[in-house]
């Protein structure tokens, strides 16, 4: 049976409608992968050294058990926001003579393959063998210490989806979740409760006493039978496999009425991104680039670069721009026939994007005025590159948009997630950000700060002005293109 | 008045659509039927500008729908659920679609009452969203919302597919009404022969993309069209 299972995601994945067109996606994702595990095993190899030279004295084994705890918490925010379970991959097995203990099986024992369970064992096996060679460990104790932490990753691995399915989504038992977390991290900052040391004493008597070790691996087995519980009591068509009929608001919103004859695609932008997962996290995204100058403008790091502010300057005000941007018409590709079939000028449509962008670029804008704190000449070059965006980078991105034609799924979760962009995303980047900071740098560079600034600001005032026609010849490429997109909106990943 | 020249589609060797000549006079209800794969869809894609002509083209009241937009304001269609737009309540899409073809909301609730027995209480204040509702009430929503705006031509595909009984016959009226009452034409694709020949004036046979029989419907159809397709 399990081997059934193994051929149907081989199939799964090389039968792919977009694995040919995905392939740039994929190979960067797989560099990603790559970084990362290089990155962690050069940590494990260098963790010994390390700790031997930042705690002199102290016993190496025992300072990496107190931070194993630490390593636990992180890990389990970036699986929690990662990695999922894929229930839905099993929905058409349902109807099928499996029997459902092995569907849910198969499917448990396929997230211990995962990548989040390999990085951890990068760092501790290296770590292990080091101590062992060099640090005057007994082998055999490194190795119980190894099978132990091992322990705690299946551990991890499974008490993350326990955890997704009881916290995520629903604010009422997330927030005591966040608020017991926080409670306890307030314990181990403020010495009251060491919760890290106790947890590293912990693993240390195991290691002491391998006997003790028998209790540790049955906290992963114990969580592995609780996951088994909650699925098979779940795994019905209607259940968590299921859609949830939330509760909808029919949502008036009659002041975008005020915009005139775009006002109907703008309320339709709203709502789009909304009530949907993927736009939706557009919008925290800005905000978290808006604190971004935070961080660069204290740096003194950056002070003699100054060209580092202007591409903190574009992408403070153009966070959302870009963002949303990049996969204009993909946000309506769902729909896409039908807006193409409707009575909707399709030069209305975009003039609705454009004012949405531009909207949004001078709200962040509006906002990030504080940095003038400082200096002025931060608030210039934010200026500055604000009109930039708005008048040249705008039409860029709609631009660039003509040529999208991979479907985004508006309710998947948006981390990671890279579906509907294609090489033309990476390609947009450059004359988003790039051309402007060469810009701005050979004119300061052989005239002044204040000119090079006034080069950029002017060249966004003369794409404001020439909006009309711009977007004109925008709307017959898209009328040009429309097949081609149509077509493209349709084909769905699995 | 439509008219249809040549028209064909081809993907790579294989000719999917070939329609010589075809002409649809306004106010007359037409059912295109044929198996799968007969072309049904293709025509109403090409109808709505949504794929190229491979050669010929199609004039909607004159109008050749791949070089201008002037046939939108009047033409509405609903195809398949990719028209609705599932993160918006039924009566929010009711209101854009009205919005769109120049209906306040005023005029949107107005005619959204004469089809409270058509909803059937399921649709209109249940707080949901489209994406949310079950596939013949989304096809409900789909139908109804094709209807706003007065306009002169309808397309609806495979509407009957998906819908309970009551449903149907409520549906079959209100095409009916459509085009006998207000002139509208209303083009109709169905794999159902009772239903389309209870409806339409006019039967059209596709197959492998091509027009086999054309016929204004008699008390006689409903059997010459099963001895079409039995055989």
């Amino acid at each position: 049976m399990i081997k059934h299972f193994i051929t149907l995601q081989w199939k799964s994945f090389f039968r792919s409608a977009s694995l040919g067109k995905d392939l740039g996606v994929r190979i960067f994702m797989g560099f990603l992968a790559l970084y990362f595990m290089g990155s962690f095993l050069l940590l494990g190899i260098a963790l010994y050294p390390v700790l031997t030279e930042l705690y002199p004295g102290e016993d190496q084994l025992s300072t990496a058990n107190s931070l194993v705890l630490y390593w636990i918490a992180a890990e389990l925010v970036c699986r929690f926001f990662i990695q999922t379970l894929p229930v839905m991959d099993i929905r058409p097995l349902l109807l099928l003579p499996v029997k459902k203990g092995k569907a849910i099986h198969y499917l448990l024992l396929k997230s211990v393959f995962s990548l989040f369970n390999l990085f951890p064992l990068l760092v501790a096996i290296p770590f292990a063998i080091y101590g062992a060679a060099k640090g005057g460990y007994e082998p055999r104790v490194m190795f119980v210490w190894i099978v132990a932490v091992c322990g705690l990753v299946l551990s991890v691995n499974f008490l993350n989806f326990l955890l997704k399915k009881k916290l995520a989504g629903t604010m009422k038992t997330f927030f005591p979740f966040l608020l017991v977390v926080l409670a306890l991290a307030l314990c181990e900052y403020f010495e009251v409760l060491p919760l890290s040391a106790l947890f590293g004493s912990l693993l240390g008597a195991v290691t002491a006493y391998p006997v003790l070790l028998c209790v540790l691996l049955l906290l992963p087995v114990l969580l592995y039978m609780v996951n088994y519980a909650t699925l098979k009591k779940h795994f019905y068509l209607d259940a968590s496999i299921g859609r949830k009929g939330v509760q909808g608001s029919t949502a008036d919103m009659g002041w975008v009425r005020k915009f005139g004859d775009i006002a109907p695609f703008l309320q339709l932008d709203l709502k789009l991104i909304w009530r949907n997962k993927r736009p939706k996290s557009t919008v925290w995204l800005s905000l978290f680039f808006l604190a971004y100058g935070l961080m660069c403008y204290t740096n003194p790091a950056y002070r003699d670069t100054p060209v580092w502010y202007v591409f903190v300057g574009i992408f403070i005000s153009g966070a959302f721009m870009i963002n949303f941007g990049q996969f204009i018409p993909s946000w309506d590709s769902p729909y896409y026939g039908m807006m193409m079939a409707q009575n909707i000028p399709l030069k209305k449509y975009l003039a609705s994007k454009y004012g949405l962008m531009g909207f949004s670029v001078v709200v962040l804008y509006l906002l990030s005025v504080p940095y003038v704190y400082f200096g002025w000449e931060i608030l210039v070059l934010n200026t500055a590159c604000a009109l930039y965006n708005i008048g040249v980078n705008i039409p860029v991105l709609l631009y660039a948009g003509a040529y999208n034609k991979k479907r985004v799924e508006l309710d998947k979760s948006p981390f990671l997630n890279y579906q509907g962009t294609g090489a033309a995303q990476f390609v947009v980047i450059l004359p988003l950000i790039v051309f402007p900071v060469i810009l701005w740098l050979i004119v300061r560079q052989f005239v002044s700060f204040d000119a090079a600034s006034s080069a950029l600001a002017l060249l966004g005032i003369t794409g404001i002005m020439l909006r009309e026609p711009m977007l004109n010849a925008m709307a017959k490429l898209y009328k040009k293109r429309k097949y081609v997109a149509i077509n493209g909106f349709k084909q769905r990943e699995s | 008045m439509i008219t249809v020249s040549d028209l064909t589609k081809t993907y790579g060797e294989t000719t999917v659509l070939y329609i010589e000549e075809l002409e649809i006079p306004s106010g007359q209800s037409l059912g295109l039927v044929g198996n799968n794969g007969a072309g049904k869809t293709t025509f109403f894609s090409l109808l709505l500008d949504l794929i190229r002509p491979t050669s010929g083209y199609i004039a909607n009241h004159d109008i050749m729908v791949n070089k201008s937009e002037a046939w939108k304001p009047f033409t509405s269609a609903f195809i398949d659920e990719s028209f609705l737009i599932g993160y918006l309540t039924p009566e929010e899409y009711f209101y854009f679609t009205g919005e769109l073809r120049g209906w306040n909301r005023a005029d949107v609730e107005v005619f959204l009452q004469k089809y409270e027995t058509f909803f059937n209480g399921e649709i209109l204040r249940k707080n949901k969203y489209l994406r949310d509702l079950s596939k013949g009430n989304q096809k409900k929503v789909g139908i109804i919302a094709a209807l706003i705006g007065n306009p002169k031509v309808v397309i609806l595909d495979e509407p009957f597919a998906n819908l309970d009984p009551t449903t149907q016959i409520r549906l079959k009226e209100i095409v009916r009404e459509l085009a006998e009452d207000n002139g509208v034409t209303v083009l109709i694709s169905s794999h159902d022969l009772i239903h389309v020949t209870e409806v339409c004036k006019r039967i059209v046979v596709l197959d492998k993309g091509e027009v086999i029989r054309d016929m204004q419907t008699t008390p006689e159809t409903l059997r010459e069209l099963e001895g079409i397709f039995a055989g």
